[in-house]
């Protein structure tokens, strides 16, 4: 992430989010933290993050921490879009 | 309707067990050992009379009124300072005391106006009163000769007699009414610690001074009205009494201001305000208050308060009036639309943390069931969404452990990123008086704030850390106390997972979580985390309060974990003197989180997910609620900037104003097509919405704020809302308008709804706080008189979890063109965003947002004292003038946000707390140079607000 530049998409901030947890499990005990990333984001992410992070991961974006892309199977995918 | 009746003691309670018997006028008494003999025959309903005497400071014995005989005792001791004693025999009526007293008394009032008719205490004076008590009839001494009382004496001046003092806003002092009782010198003294007051001179010569004979509002008076309050009589006056007269009637309620949630008299004539006075009996305050609370209530009745609905096409068309039922029609008809055309996730809202427990409940009820979506969040987001996070992890509940009470039993306290005598006062005056009596201090804060040394108390250790590294000193404390065997084994084998404390033991102990490891980028010196990690362990019960500092960081809930980790670890836990105590914010941020205001939890921090949560909901409700945690604040400004949420209904909060990066914050509102703002005042925010919805005042509305200490306070109406409605019938009547059946008739009936929903709220009701006064949360089966303390036995989640934090520097860093730190705070007279402070006398102590700069940073850059400075991020820039000092260290730089032409949130930066998107407030990289005046986006800014201000098209009158 550069220093000088405010990150600016949804996408740019949204890798970022995931990258910071990912930071976070990183240093607990190993068997804590897939399950600590993927639970954290089922938990407080909305459908449309997770919808637009999974775009990215299956693009295989590299800018995700490879704890973050190893926890993503545990992440639930969110529903189809449907209207009211 | 009445005044609510308080007895004055004479003398405080005596804390004693042991109790004693003794006689006085006949009479048996049984008090505990240490009370006053003034005391004790107040208990039994036995007056005697005083004038220097009153309960809330300590027995003085200077007046001579309040004498009594005491069979076998020599002469006429006085009953304040005279303790009771086993058998005594006490006389408060002799015709030997008749005389005394008549005679003081004919002293007092020789050298006191006559003025009694025309007096603003007029019926509310003790000089008055004990006039009448002794039966004065007569002053043989005459009012002639040496006096305090006339300006000039047979054509000449008097040197002793003194004008009024009415530089302060809201009270006056008139040294002619003065009888040097000395209980403001000792209410400023002991009650609020601030010491501004002191008599001068001696013997005839003696009268109270503010600082060195200065005026009240240029000395050191933090204006908090404990002297106005402790004064007999009229020469310390409230200028509202002055202006108005007595108060007729008066009703206890909740202040709306910070979370500490003092509770008031409301003193009334009719449904005109007179004054507020600290209610004796409020648990949070024991009878005090700040210069906020008891004085500026101006702003319900501010010229700019807006009392008619309003709506307008698009943000750049003035506002139209139009009739409540337009305004519902209109909001119910567009949300709709949006969801039609965008998707059923397309609208949210924001509850809000100065509105009530019910008004919060009823709008987080509006979005999951009328929107049918998740899309909930409130100002916590910006402040303690950390401390929810960070605690439920540890302790299983996000919630203060303590009751303020508890800070009485504190031998150390430690306050990591708060400054309590600025932004939590009141518990400030009791922490204070706690730590005069001896308890030790520790602070933690990039700034020397107040409390690290004022007077009469200084701090054994300040830690001035640079912002960001709260984690690492949290850790290195810890690692001190691990590695020298000061933690608590048996605690934390009894209360903790022994597994997981071995695990974060090994973890802190190792060597790059010293106190030298870390002395680089902190910028504390090791010996000092060493010595303060020592105290806290060893030096009896040790309470930790924090503030945002600790949690509007990207690591915010790593250091409230770090927190809770450190209580743990030294057995603080569980009674009273200990404890993790989050100062919160706002009155009722800690209400609005309990009442499901964010996106992922129902009422009772109860996940979405959690079906057996919802099905008691979708029950009562009729509705089927959506399991999937809606969006957080940040999260729907990006998404409304994406383009898939496009309207908002948000109660009380300025989001524009007070949320983080304001450019990106107006670039989401804008891109949205149904802004919806309620609050009282054109904020900030509304300068982007398409309808506004006028709100009302905690005055005029009942409800429950809850405190940062759990407590559940009454907030009782007062006068009718200027605007017609309370809140929480606005929000009913929008929820109709979409279709919803709802028929609440007082918001008694919401909190019944809570009650029967929340388990930790199950025996909450009206008729119960009523009868408690108020209770702490949980309060149920299991608590049925609340809980002052938690964790008792053992924590909610079972056993209390130790959680490795491992100290990461946050993005945001220095570098050459951004060489400076900016962290930012709040000032005594002002509050939040400063809507409501801003429209009161309070701007006489703060006009302006200024800029702390160290003089070294000051000179390098050519600045002098209140010169225009530009302050430069990597977000924006804005100006403002600065404020040279040595409260910051070089290198950082610090600045309020209660002014919107600052627009301090231009310069904050979009990181945030890794777990919950709390913005990182308190680090940003920033440049200061000298500057001319304000920023083009200053320029740019007030233009459009002062556009969008337009009203056209008033209706004819208010419904």
């Amino acid at each position: 992430m550069s220093h000088d530049q405010p990150h600016k998409t949804t996408d740019d901030k949204l890798i970022y989010m995931a990258n910071q947890i990912a930071t976070f499990f990183k240093s607990q005990p190993e068997g804590e933290q897939v399950k600590g990333i993927s639970g954290h984001i089922n938990k407080f992410w909305e459908q449309r993050m997770r919808r637009a992070f999974f775009v990215m991961i299956d693009q295989g974006d590299s800018r995700f921490d490879p704890l973050v892309v190893k926890a993503a199977a545990l992440i639930k995918r969110p529903a189809e879009v449907k209207q009211v | 309707m009445s005044l609510v009746p308080e007895i004055d003691y004479g003398t405080p309670a005596s804390r004693a067990e042991k109790m004693v018997t003794l006689t006085i006028d006949g009479r048996d008494i049984t008090v505990p050992e240490g009370t006053s003999i003034m005391r004790a025959s107040m208990e039994a309903g036995i007056q005697v009379p005083k004038l220097c005497a009153t309960d809330m400071v300590d027995a003085f014995g200077s007046c001579r009124l309040c004498l009594v005989e005491i069979e076998g005792r020599n002469g006429t001791p006085a009953s304040c300072t005279t303790p009771v004693a086993p058998g005594l025999k006490v006389h408060t009526q002799t015709s030997r005391l008749k005389d005394i007293r008549k005679g003081v008394m004919e002293l007092y009032i020789s050298d006191h106006p006559l003025d009694c008719l025309t007096c603003a205490a007029n019926g509310d004076c003790e000089l008055q009163d004990m006039a009448g008590a002794v039966g004065l009839r007569d002053v043989r001494y005459g009012y002639e000769g040496d006096n305090h009382v006339k300006a000039r004496e047979n054509g000449e001046a008097n040197a002793r007699w003194m004008p009024k003092d009415e530089s302060n806003p809201y009270f006056t002092y008139d040294p002619s009414k003065c009888i040097v009782c000395s209980r403001c010198v000792r209410a400023c003294e002991e009650v609020q610690g601030t010491f501004a007051l002191t008599i001068e001179g001696r013997g005839f010569d003696s009268r109270v001074s503010p600082g060195m004979h200065e005026n009240f509002l240029s000395s050191e008076c933090v204006s908090c009205g404990a002297c106005v309050q402790a004064c007999p009589t009229a020469t310390l006056t409230e200028k509202s009494v002055i202006e108005i007269g007595q108060p007729e009637h008066s009703v206890v309620t909740t202040c709306a201001y910070c979370g500490v949630g003092c509770s008031f008299k409301a003193e009334m004539r009719g449904e005109e305000l007179v004054r507020m006075v600290p209610w004796k009996d409020g648990k949070a305050n024991r009878g005090h208050s700040c210069v906020k609370g008891r004085f500026a209530y101006g702003y319900s009745t501010h010229k700019e308060r807006i009392l008619n609905p309003m709506i307008r096409e698009k943000v750049s068309d003035p506002w139209r009036e139009v009739t409540w039922e337009e305004a519902y029609a209109h909001v119910a008809s567009e949300f709709r639309r949006i969801q039609y055309q965008y998707g059923r996730e397309a609208i949210g809202g924001i509850t809000s943390s100065r509105c009530t427990n019910e008004e919060t409940f009823l709008v987080q009820k509006l979005i999951r069931a009328g929107f049918g979506n998740n899309n909930v969040d409130t100002c916590a987001r910006v402040c303690h969404s950390p401390t929810g996070y960070g605690l439920g992890q540890t302790f299983g509940t996000s919630a203060g452990t303590q009751d303020f009470d508890s800070v009485e039993h504190s031998d150390v306290v430690v306050i990591i990123g708060a400054n309590p005598t600025d932004g939590h006062p009141v518990f400030g005056s009791r922490l204070k008086k706690r730590l005069r009596q001896g308890a030790k201090l520790i602070v933690i804060d990039p700034r020397r704030t107040d409390i690290v040394r004022s007077p009469h108390i200084e701090a054994a250790y300040h830690l001035p850390l640079k912002p960001g590294t709260n984690v690492a000193v949290m850790t290195a404390l810890a690692h001190v106390i691990v590695t020298e065997g000061l933690f608590d084994e048996k605690f934390i084998r009894e209360r903790c997972d022994w597994s997981e404390f071995e695990d974060w033991a090994a973890f802190v102990a190792d060597e790059s979580h010293s106190p030298e490891a870390i002395e680089k980028y902190t910028g504390v010196k090791p010996e000092d985390i060493r010595g303060a990690a020592r105290l806290f362990a060893t030096g009896g019960n040790g309470a930790i309060y924090y503030g945002l500092g600790v949690t509007e960081h990207s690591q915010g809930s790593t250091t409230v974990m770090a927190i809770a980790n450190l209580a743990m670890a030294t057995g603080n836990i569980g009674r009273p003197g200990v404890g993790v105590n989050p100062l919160r914010g706002q009155n009722n941020v800690q209400g609005s989180c309990d009442m499901g205001s964010f996106p992922h939890e129902l009422p009772g921090y109860r996940h979405v997910s959690d079906d057996a949560t919802r099905e008691i909901f979708e029950k009562m409700w009729g509705v089927k609620l959506s399991d999937e945690p809606g969006l957080r604040i940040p999260n729907m400004l990006d998404a409304a900037v994406d383009g898939s949420f496009k309207g908002i209904y948000i109660q009380g909060e300025d989001i524009l104003q007070s949320d983080p990066d304001t450019k990106h914050v107006a670039a989401g509102l804008a891109a949205m097509e149904c802004v919806v703002v309620q609050d009282l005042f054109l904020n900030e925010t509304a300068n982007y919405a398409h309808v506004f919805l006028p709100g009302s005042t905690f005055l005029e509305k009942d409800g429950t704020f809850t405190n940062a200490e759990r407590r559940i306070n009454r907030v009782r109406k007062v006068m009718t809302p200027r605007n017609g409605y309370g809140d929480w019938e606005i929000t009913q009547k929008l929820a109709q308008a979409m279709g919803l059946d709802w028929n609440y008739t007082h918001p008694f009936e919401i909190m019944d709804e809570i009650a029967a929903t929340t388990p930790s709220f199950a025996l909450v009701s009206y008729d119960y706080l009523d009868k408690m006064g108020s209770v702490q949360w949980p309060c149920n089966e299991k608590t049925p008189l609340g809980s002052p303390i938690m964790h008792i036995d053992g924590f909610v989640r079972g056993k209390g979890k130790f959680i490795r934090t491992e100290y990461v520097a946050t993005h945001e860093r220095t570098g050459p063109r951004f060489p400076l730190l900016l962290t930012t705070g709040r000032i005594l007279s002002q509050y939040n965003v400063g809507a409501q402070t801003r429209r009161t006398d309070n701007v006489v102590w703060h006009e302006e947002d200024r800029l702390e700069i160290h003089a070294h940073d000051a000179e390098n850059r050519g600045i002098h004292d209140g010169d225009w400075v530009k302050l430069t991020s990597r977000s924006g820039d804005t100006t403002l003038r600065a404020l040279i000092t040595d409260r910051v260290a070089p290198g950082v730089v610090y600045t309020t946000f209660h002014h919107p032409t600052t627009q301090a949130n231009v310069i904050t930066t979009d990181f945030s707390d890794w777990a919950t998107n709390c913005p990182e407030y308190k680090v940003t990289a920033v440049q200061v140079s000298p500057s001319n005046g304000p920023s083009d986006w200053q320029v740019e800014y007030d233009e459009q607000a002062r556009q969008s201000r337009r009203i056209v098209a008033k209706l004819e009158a208010a419904e």
